[in-house]
């Protein structure tokens, strides 16, 4: 019997491997990845210089140990040329790989802003370990980071920055800390926060290019676009995520923002399924690990043979700025209503409530993270 | 007492506090949670959590 395939050895690629292997032992498991192999959680990426820890302390086990617990096989260092969803086939460099099923677990892409000038190759992205290892390696010894992004990345890797000791300077174009997941006052509330760190802001203009600097071309100049040049040892770009849907688009699987699956992570071929990052489920695009988990129990279910669809309780999201906790869950796009909000001081308790009145998101800051679980059973599933 | 780390999240369980919240008594031992149990914030299993030194 050909092997089930698993494209991708993130958080989404294993964790089904580890799912999958509570019910089934012996059917053959092959995870292709591109990257090391080594199992890590991304999240725990932007939390490194708060615990101390190197890329190599933040792998968790090697391939080789990943391989012999689970019984799986692991390909590392493979780049995926195509796929054939006819003949159930992989396409790889040199060779091909037929599968029983295939499960892609490709992760996202880190979007670049489109930068001028002559260092722009410098700029770094993190996006999985091997960047990570990267970057702290290009840190040793440095003291500024200049921080393009005020997302949830943005403001995780400020936070770890500044507990490392770092000076960060972070640009945001829209205005505020996490302005697509925070209200106003909740955005204030984290700006606040890490601003007593030390992390200073620079709201509203874009950055437009990175140079060399003049005198000392050991620093990089990044050119804002209402003129400010701000100088720094180490670029990190954090602008957003996009799901990696190349491969599976060329193999003529539908796709939007993301690899579409139905309510059972199947892609619109036979024996295809998608999950994590790269899938769109139902039209949720949400690159966080509750979902992810819960997909890879009920993918893990269906490809041992009970066909199992995945339900999507009330998904908060926790954002690891200790200098100001956050807890958000994401009001549903185009929902209409009305958020009502208390303040006091960096505690901000924020819920949005539709035209019936009903909850629908929040937004908690400080100490009114501790309400979560309280809000969460008023919530409703966003996919029961 | 002890603290419990999630590895993949970061979440911490402290025995000393438990999760009222979620019906976990405080001073409840990481032993006597239920093995189905997972981690609030992100969803991983009891396997995934290691103790924490203090």
């Amino acid at each position: 019997m050909n092997p089930i395939v698993i494209i991708g050895s993130g958080l989404a690629g294993f964790n089904t491997v580890k799912e999958f292997r509570k019910l089934d032992k012996e059917t053959p498991l092959v995870v292709l990845t591109a990257d090391d192999g080594r199992n890590y959680s991304k999240p725990m990426l932007s939390t490194g210089f708060t615990k101390e820890k190197t890329a190599d302390e933040l792998a968790m086990a090697s391939p080789e140990q990943v391989a012999e617990q689970f019984n799986v096989t692991v390909r590392t260092g493979i780049h995926v040329a195509g796929i054939d969803t006819e003949k159930q086939r992989v396409l790889l460099p040199d060779d091909h790989l037929d599968y029983s099923s295939l499960v892609l677990a490709l992760g996202a892409d880190t979007w670049t802003p489109p930068l001028e000038g002559d260092a722009v190759g410098e700029v770094f992205s993190v996006n999985d370990l091997m960047d990570y290892g990267r970057f702290r390696q290009a840190l040793d010894g440095k003291r500024e980071v200049t921080i393009l992004g005020g997302g949830l990345i943005g403001c995780e890797f400020a936070n770890d920055l500044s507990n490392g000791g770092f000076q960060v300077s972070l640009v945001e174009p829209m205005g505020r800390c996490l302005p697509m997941l925070l209200p106003q006052p909740a955005s204030a509330a984290v700006g606040r926060g890490l601003e007593d760190l030390g992390v200073r802001f620079h709201f509203g203009p874009l950055a437009k290019a990175v140079h060399y600097g003049k005198d000392n071309p050991e620093k990089l100049v990044t050119e804002l676009s209402d003129g400010t040049h701000l100088e720094s040892d180490v670029v990190l770009a954090a602008i957003g995520l996009r799901p990696r849907i190349g491969i599976a688009k060329d193999a003529g699987l539908r796709t939007n923002r993301g690899i579409l699956t139905d309510q059972s992570l199947r892609a619109s071929a036979d024996n295809v399924y998608a999950l994590g990052d790269c899938a769109e489920v139902e039209g949720h695009v949400l690159p966080y690990v509750l979902p992810l988990m819960a997909s890879a129990r009920a993918l893990a279910k269906t490809l041992a043979g009970e066909p199992t669809p995945v339900s999507y309780g009330v998904m908060p999201v926790t954002i690891k700025t200790p200098a100001c906790p956050v807890v958000v869950c994401p009001v549903p796009e185009e929902l209409e209503g009305d958020w009502e909000t208390e303040e006091d001081g960096n505690t901000v308790k924020a819920l949005f409530r539709d035209r019936d009145g009903s909850l629908r998101g929040y937004a908690l800051t400080g100490d009114a993270v501790k309400e979560k679980m309280k809000l969460n059973k008023e919530l409703p599933a966003l996919m029961p | 007492m002890k603290k419990w780390e999630c590895v993949v999240c970061g979440f911490i369980y402290d025995e000393e506090e438990g999760l009222p919240e979620e019906g976990i008594e405080p001073g409840t031992k990481w032993d006597d949670i239920p093995d189905d149990w997972v981690c609030p914030d992100c969803g991983v299993g009891k396997e995934d959590f290691e103790m924490v030194e203090l």
